[in-house]
């Protein structure tokens, strides 16, 4: 039995309505533990105050630099005393969840023992970066936990100017879109960075992910430096069992306004059966005796719309790989920014490839850590340096995909264009 | 940052394992690791349910419930409970914190559903449903929190359950918090982020033992803070016509109090999108603002992301994310159909704010 509760008036009504209660669970936790019951009093304080009481500071465990967010208690008493004495340090390790979030119960029960014991007992799946977050130790406990979680295969994440955890989707796991293994690759790349990861000394930030097509579950657009973002170069497959279906099921208003009116380039159509063309770049299937589908494949930006709206009477094509996108950051400094493309197709499939894709994410880090200002993430630094330096950094070719137009000001110093055309010519010559 | 002390531990100290990311295999439900990479297509029964089917000819269903995220370990063993009774012992979180259990018979799918259901878990989140709220730490946990996170998203669900357990929506409706402006809760198609509407409040005292002053200079994006010497100290200005309040210097700062508990507000922003389907992704753009930060339940907040909802709900068509239906309908009509106000703070003025203003006669009366 643990100590008396303090009265939490407010945090009493976040146990009402029918949503599973965060408070509750706490409240669970609080009848065994002195340390919850304490951290439900400064909740409390926070609650009728609006009003954070925690600061950082620097906690660590043996041999690694971050991974692991410091959380003192600043509601102090006035002669300097922790008020909540039994939380005064609330400490959350930071660990790498496997590709794609599965676990064994094992597993589970074996995090819930060892948080038990040297923790709160409050873990959170998963934090915004991806981590599994276990939350609440002293500044004594946190080695111990560690070295039990350690022992049984986990890692610490990052945290502070640093390689961060990695996310990648369910992918082939369990879903028919994925274009590539994403936990195969998420590993390759991130189990490459642990120095980064665990001995943060980066200007800022660096963060990876993996989403295994353009529907980009892990968001990846807008919050990776580096998004790896599954896609594929031929034609869209087709079945024309699951066509039927579909369309006996849906009929063809559906088919005319949820699909043909929202392909963003207009390039798929719906047609007599007749009249459908057949070609190299041509996708077909009849979703009745009498009407069709006719895909232009060189048109298609390979949205993903029409094949979630149809899965598996249309799917990905097979020549699969990804697009790569440097750049995505939220708010801060400058604004959100959209990863912007800088490979447009890279082949995943063999050992050979992935490790092409794991050298270009080190070279790209290395200019990363040369050229970034402090507290700069990748995106801001793109737009301070221009695109095309980066590119040339990293050595790779110029592309039209990388724009959404060409420039739309004359302000550009352009007496290179002769050489530039030469060695694009050269290029073209010896491929 | 955090340069780590090493906990004051004698002689044998322990070398961490660097072993990193884990591999997933032994992790996988045996249908997933047999069928990897040959799932041929997948529909929903139901909603909160996921059917998947594999060229193998083998059959899943994930059945999807909501959680706290913020979980303590009696929930977590009650899950595992579930899991070991009808999941084979094995679960899968989603981006959103939402649970996932993996059945291969279908008569397992319904007594499940049932269980989880009878211990508070609601079953949904799938397909065009309000899914689970992306949140963040809040004063449970962060450094600089203006509001908490957990609190709001409880509240935030219970008020949007049904919605989770149905799929009743035009197409699937992402939220997300973010409990200061760096936005850790990310782009949705409605966001509620704290939007602080006056100046840090210095401790002069404190700057110079705390802060390093060059470093906070140079972190504010619209160059408002200078050094200073006050009452003999070296410490910093703001220059309070420039600063636009984002809060930016605090954390590297503390001294720099930016939250307040009346003029930290709350605002709400709509129409973030991250997957490529029909247009391309997105940014989210604010809506409303001045909302107030109304610990314990956000009245409010709910109110207003609940009219936005159901204005949608009844207005957009088919597949239509928040983006795709505000770019038919236009934001004139978005703003007349929410009653939310249009003020001049809408209007952008950050950089390569031209690009988001009206450059021609396209309007709708
Ligand atoms: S995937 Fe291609 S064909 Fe299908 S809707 Fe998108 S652009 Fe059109
Ligand atoms: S709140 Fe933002 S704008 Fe104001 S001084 Fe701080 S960093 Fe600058």
């Amino acid at each position: 039995m643990a100590k008396q509760m303090h009265d939490t008036p407010n945090l009493d009504q976040l146990e009402d309505g029918p949503w599973p209660s965060f408070v509750t669970g706490l409240k669970e936790l609080a009848k065994d533990k002195d340390y919850v019951v304490d951290l439900l009093g400064q909740l409390e304080e926070s609650y009728k105050t609006r009003k954070g009481y925690w600061k950082g500071g620097t906690v660590g465990v043996f041999g690694y630099g971050g991974g692991v967010i410091p959380r003192f208690t600043e509601l102090k008493n006035e002669d300097g005393t922790p008020k909540f004495k039994d939380a005064a340090e609330f400490h959350t390790l930071r660990i790498m969840p496997p590709a794609g979030m599965h676990y064994d119960t094992a597993t589970l029960r074996q995090f819930c023992d060892i948080w038990d014991r040297h923790g709160s007992g409050l873990i959170a799946f998963h934090g915004q970066s991806g981590d599994i977050m276990f939350q609440g130790a002293t500044t004594e406990n946190v080695q111990k936990a560690f070295d039990e979680l350690n022992e049984m295969g986990f890692d610490l994440g990052g945290a502070g100017p640093a390689v961060r955890t990695s996310m990648s989707c369910v992918g082939a796991a369990r879903c028919e879109q994925s274009c590539y293994d994403e936990a195969k690759t998420h590993r390759a790349v991130i189990n490459t960075f642990l120095d980064d990861i665990h001995r943060p000394s980066l200007p800022y930030k660096f963060k990876f992910k993996f989403s295994g097509c353009p529907n980009d579950c892990m968001n990846s657009v807008q919050r990776a430096d580096m998004a790896v973002i599954g896609t594929w170069r031929d034609n869209i497959r087709t079945d024309e069992a699951l066509a039927k279906t579909w369309f006996a099921k849906h009929g063809m208003d559906e088919l005319v306004n949820d699909i043909v009116a929202r392909c963003p380039t207009k390039t798929f159509q719906v047609k007599e059966l007749k009249k459908i063309k057949t070609g190299e770049h041509i996708s077909t299937v009849a979703v009745s005796d009498t009407h069709g589908i006719e895909i232009n494949n060189q048109d298609c930006v390979r949205c993903m719309h029409c094949i979630n709206v149809m899965t598996g009477a249309l799917a990905p094509g097979q020549d699969k790989g990804a697009t790569i996108l440097v750049g995505g950051k939220s708010h801060l400094k400058i604004g959100g920014l959209m990863g912007t493309v800088v490979i447009p197709f890279i082949k995943l499939d063999t050992d050979e490839n992935l490790e092409k894709l794991v050298d270009f994410a080190q070279r790209t880090i290395d200019f990363f850590a040369e050229n970034a200002l402090e507290h700069e993430r990748t995106g801001e630094m793109i737009e301070r340096i221009g695109l095309a330096n980066f590119l040339d950094a990293m050595e790779l070719d110029v592309d039209p995909a990388m724009v959404n137009s060409p420039r739309m000001n004359p302000y550009v110093r352009t007496d290179g264009w002769d050489d530039e055309v030469a060695k694009i010519n050269a290029k073209k010559q010896a491929a | 940052m955090n340069q780590a002390v090493q906990a004051a531990a004698p002689a044998a100290k322990r070398k961490p394992k660097e072993t990193g990311v884990p591999d997933n295999k032994k992790f996988l439900h045996p249908s997933l690791e047999k069928n990897y990479g040959n799932w041929k297509y997948h529909d929903r029964p139901r909603p909160g349910v996921l059917h998947h089917v594999s060229h193998s000819g083998d059959q899943v269903w994930s059945v999807r419930a909501g959680t706290q995220r913020q979980m303590d370990i009696y929930t977590i063993r009650k899950l595992c409970d579930i899991a070991d009774t009808f999941a084979e012992g094995r679960v899968r979180f989603t981006i959103r914190s939402n649970i996932e259990f993996i059945v291969s018979d279908e008569s397992k799918v319904a007594p499940l559903i049932a269980e989880l259901e009878s211990n508070g878990f609601p079953v949904g989140g799938t397909g065009n449903s309000v899914t689970m709220i992306a949140h963040t730490q809040g004063w449970l946990h962060c450094d600089i929190p203006g509001t908490d996170a957990s609190g709001v998203v409880k509240a935030l669900m219970d008020e949007l359950y049904d919605e989770f357990r149905r799929e009743e929506m035009p197409n699937r409706v992402h939220l997300s918090t973010s409990c200061c402006e760096i936005n850790c809760g990310g782009q949705a198609d409605i966001a509620i982020i704290v939007q602080h509407t006056k100046p840090p409040v210095i401790n002069h005292d404190l700057v110079a033992n705390v802060c390093e002053r060059p470093t906070v200079v140079a972190r504010c994006p619209v160059a408002a803070i200078r050094p200073a010497m006050v009452n003999g100290k070296p410490s910093l200005e703001i220059d309070e016509s420039k600063c636009m309040c984002c809060g930016a210097c605090y954390p590297p700062c503390p001294p720099m109090q930016i939250n307040d508990p009346e003029n930290s507000k709350l605002a709400i922003w709509v129409g973030g999108k991250n997957s490529n389907a029909r247009g391309k992704p997105t940014f989210m753009k604010m809506v409303a603002s001045g909302l107030p930060n109304n610990a314990p339940r956000w009245p409010e907040v709910a109110d207003a992301v609940k009219n936005i909802i159901s204005v949608y709900k009844e207005d957009a068509r088919p597949w239509e994310r928040m983006a795709d239906w505000i770019d038919r309908i236009g934001w004139p009509r978005f703003f007349e159909k929410t009653g939310l106000p249009f003020t001049k703070y809408l209007i952008d003025d950050w950089r390569g704010s031209r690009a988001n203003l009206n450059a021609s006669t396209h309007i709708r009366f």
